[in-house]
């Protein structure tokens, strides 16, 4: 257990009814460090980031972020489950963009920042919304404020998506895949945005099938099949010189 | 004569030439039996039309006297605040009924059924028979709903006894549909939609009326707004409670002045016109609704 691991997980295990889908999972991320994860479809990738903010409730294991159980309380030699408003109030620390983007459609892209930050962390009006602004300008959408979700294109709306996790300035980001809903000639402008986001030190695990933004942005690679870490190294170790044979059968369909 | 071998009349010299298809002239496809429909059905409109107007039976000037008349417009105001109450009071439990229905909890989720189950099988006429008489079987019988509280205090006789009871018979029936309408719009909204609220670490409450029921309220309002104009032609049933609402005042005056048509013109007329007056607030309540709604 290092002391500066921003997240750490150990031995998870989940399952959907008869089928598991984490093997046992154990994985660090450094404070300040971006990891991307890469599989194929079904090899868990997803759940696991789910696990990491609670959306999904772990069957065993157990997760930290930034040094506090996730969705439970130590007391003595029990672990409570935490309630639902103690489990909201850790995911205020721990952003989540979607693959589907999930703005909210009948608020305009100001009011989908400013909510979570109004409602949750219950900040004065003002200040959220000069820092949605700023945040809005930072992905480049100034000019939309007031427009409605649906009146954006899909790079666009996963611009807004990203500034609505920023709001609550989370101390990790978590990325489903967030460009894969995207037309091809949209995933650039959002990749950028994460990018940006990796060099200014966000703490952040991506989910993506963009293997060239995991040579470029990642400090940590990760490959999973089938619920279980396959392997794990630096980009140019896990994508130049894999050593497991499931990540270069991967590696030669995407790339 | 063959088709083949016909010139076209008259024409021949100015004809564009034949691959031109943009220099001809473009003759619509003609509906002869779409015009014979149109005259059929203008006729047996004006025939209408013109009965009303000249059908002496009608008697308008006695339907003038009392469209306006004191005692209508008190029966008008009785029936448009059984159709608020029974909305109100309906809705709100139909609201707790659907999140009951959509609940964790077997438990709830059975309570909730059984009581749609139960509430949409009796008659409403039976419904209410059955309240107004447990307003004789019980002496008083207080009910603690929480946004009128000293309301549902049941005397044993009188009107507002008479007149609580219809309230709790619509209400209650009224609030078996609304739970399936409020159920079915939230299951309308997208499950990512809560997700993300979730994940943003909005309060519970909050996600519900924030995110859910603004994007419910699309599919809930059209229905909704069928449910509080048949309740608010509906609440002609209380009439057998011997309550003063429109169709029954209606029936009282005509039975003492034989004039049964045009009294039932002024209750038709009434109900007509509070309709559209609903369906217009209808309109502007989904416009409301519809922010965001169209790119």
């Amino acid at each position: 257990m290092s002391a500066s691991a921003m997240v750490e997980v150990k031995s998870v295990r989940k399952s959907f009814g008869p089928l598991e889908v984490l093997r046992g999972i154990d994985l660090d991320v450094q404070a300040g460090e971006v990891t991307v994860v890469l599989g194929p479809s079904g090899s868990g990738k997803s759940t696991l980031l789910r696990t990491i903010n609670h959306l999904e409730k772990v069957d065993s294991g157990w997760i930290s972020v930034d040094g506090s159980l996730v969705g439970y309380r130590r007391s003595g030699d029990k672990l409570y489950e935490l309630r639902e408003r103690e489990v909201l109030r850790q995911r205020t620390q721990i952003g989540f963009v979607f693959q589907n983007f999930n703005l909210f459609p009948h608020l305009t892209v100001l009011e989908n920042v400013t909510e979570a930050p109004l409602s949750a962390l219950k900040r004065p009006r003002d200040q959220v919304a000069a820092t949605a602004r700023r945040l809005l300008d930072r992905v480049g959408l100034a000019d939309k404020a007031d427009a409605y979700p649906k009146q954006l294109s899909g790079g666009q709306q996963q611009r807004v998506a990203i500034a609505r996790a920023l709001a609550l300035e989370p101390k990790l980001l978590l990325f489903d895949e967030p460009t894969s809903a995207l037309d091809p000639e949209l995933v650039g402008e959002v990749l950028d945005v994460i990018k940006d986001l990796a060099h200014q030190g966000t703490t952040m695990i991506v989910v993506t099938h963009e293997i060239g933004f995991a040579r470029e942005v990642a400090d940590t690679v990760v490959f999973m099949d089938e619920g279980r870490i396959v392997e794990r190294g630096t980009p140019a170790e896990v994508l130049d010189a894999p050593r497991e044979e499931r990540t270069r059968a991967f590696l030669s369909k995407v790339l | 004569m063959s088709l083949t071998t016909d010139p076209p009349r008259g024409k021949t010299a100015e004809a564009p030439p034949a691959d031109d298809y943009a220099q001809l002239k473009v003759v619509p496809v003609r509906h002869p039996w779409r015009w014979a429909a149109i005259v059929a059905t203008a006729v047996l409109v004006a025939q209408f039309a013109h009965g009303l107007a000249t059908n002496s039976g009608w008697e308008w000037e006695v339907f003038a006297e009392f469209f306006t008349a004191d005692v209508v417009l008190k029966a008008v105001w009785t029936t448009l605040q059984l159709t608020f109450y029974g909305t109100a009071l309906g809705f709100a439990l139909g609201i707790v009924l659907a999140f009951m229905r959509l609940s964790q909890s077997r438990f709830l989720r059975t309570v909730a059924f059984g009581y749609i189950w139960a509430f949409r099988s009796i008659p409403l006429i039976v419904q209410l028979l059955f309240w107004f008489n447990l307003a004789y079987l019980y002496k008083e019988l207080q009910f603690g709903i929480p946004f009128g509280p000293g309301f549902f205090s049941f005397d044993t006789m009188g009107l507002v006894g008479a007149m609580s009871a219809a309230v709790l018979g619509l209400a209650l029936h009224q609030a078996a549909y609304a739970a399936e309408i409020v159920r079915a719009g939230v299951l309308a909204v997208d499950s990512g939609q809560l997700e993300a609220a979730a994940a943003l670490g909005i309060p519970r409450l909050r996600q519900i009326r924030r995110i859910v029921l603004p994007q419910a309220m699309r599919s809930i309002l059209p229905n909704a707004a069928n449910e509080v104009i048949s309740l608010f032609k509906g609440t002609s049933i209380v009439s057998v409670m011997a309550i003063g609402e429109l169709f029954y005042q209606v029936q009282v005056i005509y039975g003492r002045n034989g004039r049964v048509v045009p009294l039932l013109m002024v209750a038709t007329a009434w109900y007509i016109l509070l309709t559209s007056a609903l369906s217009v607030l209808q309109h502007y309540v989904e416009r409301h609704f519809a922010k965001g709604a169209t790119r």
